[in-house]
């Protein structure tokens, strides 16, 4: 039996189990954490920081994707100062690479568009970073877009931990990081890919989609993943 | 009461927020009982006149004219409107800012034409380095996003404009 814990999240007392996250606890007590990289089914990496959370007696921000719940723990979800920082990151998210979203096949399908109109981001306030990325066409079926990559890590997770092929990783560091397949081999020479597309339904944004579709046409089925893994642990 | 002044211009732009604009249909009925548009495409006038209330501004800075035209347009009106997602982010047009221009120019007008190859420089303003969103070039005061945006999104925020509020656009719109 796992141990039960009470938690408070903004001020309101959950019954929790040890070992869930605070982002887990939230989303079944229906609290609104905003999240990026998390995706059900999947680790998590913590690697967006769009989930970041207020924790009394921590004196710094905790990501809720990563952080597993304990007792007494209290949390605040939406603070002006968590919901600026929110904002401060998804404009981030849209300046580091080609967001151009008239023109994209995920436009109005897309969680990071989607993100960015729910916290108001009417328009950025930073200087956009304008670099010049590939779009990886090799692969018969699919394609990876760069421009529109956010470097969320859920195809790489779930390339590795849910079809076992482990095709993707992330290469480089910083803002020179970049999704590569197979030590850089180009996705339709990686001898490992099953073409299974999991991993294209998994992605957020448009920077993974399938052949053939226009703007605003490509739609995923992300919850269809997500149930693969709790289908085999019901196993 | 005396009616206010709407000016409206296009930057680099595909007219697409003036036709969206053009879509509120009878809309425009109310806005033009409140409102004159006395400079834009849509009119005749030759220069952005003094004491515009409202400017909306499509596209986004591309160019000298781009630029002129925009401080031009700030110096002159109370509100500024960043109409479209090539004015708020700089969008399509801003597709170019990865490749420096000359190469971008000899790409198009001579690697790419099959007659009289060669770079116009007669009558065409000169290109700017990147083309910018409307508020690295100007201050703005409103950002409408869309491309275009909704002919009830622009009624909406013409509406409370020039009723003298702030239009909260907040979650309403979307990029793209
Ligand atoms: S990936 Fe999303 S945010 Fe980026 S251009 Fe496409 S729709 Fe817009
Ligand atoms: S298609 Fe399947 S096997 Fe190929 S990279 Fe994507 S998840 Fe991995
Ligand atoms: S391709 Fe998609 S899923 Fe993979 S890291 Fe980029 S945004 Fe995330
Ligand atoms: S969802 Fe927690 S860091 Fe991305």
């Amino acid at each position: 039996m796992t141990e039960k814990v009470k938690i408070r999240i903004d001020g309101e007392v959950i019954a929790a189990s040890a070992g869930q996250t605070i982002l887990e606890v939230a989303r079944a007590n229906n609290k609104y954490i905003p999240a990026l990289c998390y995706m059900e089914g999947l680790s998590a990496v913590g690697a967006c920081r769009l989930c970041m959370v207020e924790v009394s007696g921590v004196g710094r921000l905790l990501p809720a994707c990563t952080t597993p719940v304990q007792e007494g723990l209290a949390v605040a979800t939406s603070s002006p100062q968590l919901q600026s920082y929110r904002k401060i990151t998804l404009e981030l998210l849209l300046v580091e690479r080609n967001h151009v979203c008239a023109v994209c096949v995920s436009s109005g399908h897309c969680e990071l568009q989607a993100l960015a109109q729910d916290h108001g981001v009417t328009h950025v306030r930073y200087p956009y970073n304008y670099p010049r990325l590939t779009v990886d066409t090799t692969h018969p079926r699919y394609v990876l877009d760069h421009n529109r990559c956010v470097l969320c890590s859920r195809c790489v997770r779930t390339c590795a931990e849910i079809e076992g092929a482990h095709v993707w990783d992330i290469a480089g560091r910083g803002i020179r990081s970049r999704l590569v397949s197979e030590l850089q081999r180009p996705w339709g020479e990686a001898t490992t890919c099953t073409s299974c597309g999991k991993c294209v339904q998994a992605c957020p944004t448009g920077a993974m989609a399938e052949k053939g579709w226009g703007v605003e046409e490509m739609t995923k089925k992300r919850a269809a993943v997500s149930r693969l893994t709790s289908m085999r642990e019901g196993q | 009461m005396d009616k206010l002044k709407i000016g409206t211009c296009w930057l680099d732009g595909c007219s697409g927020c003036h036709m969206s604009l053009l879509d509120i249909d009878e809309g425009i009925v109310a806005v033009l009982n409140k409102a004159d548009i006395v400079f834009g495409p849509l009119v005749d006038a030759q220069e952005w006149p003094d004491g515009v209330d409202v400017a909306l501004i499509e596209g986004a800075v591309s160019n000298q004219d781009d630029l002129k035209l925009a401080q031009t347009a700030r110096a002159h009106s109370k509100v500024v409107v960043a109409l479209g997602d090539c004015a708020v982010t700089g969008n399509v047009p801003s597709l170019r800012n990865g490749i420096p221009v000359r190469k971008l120019l000899e790409r198009v007008y001579v690697e790419g034409a099959t007659v009289r190859p060669g770079v116009p420089t007669d009558g065409v303003p000169t290109l700017l380095k990147q083309a910018e969103p409307l508020h690295s070039a100007i201050e703005v005061d409103v950002y409408v996003p869309g491309c275009p945006p909704k002919p009830n999104s622009i009624l909406l925020v013409l509406n409370e404009l020039l009723e003298g509020r702030e239009p909260d656009v907040g979650s309403k719109l979307r990029f793209g």
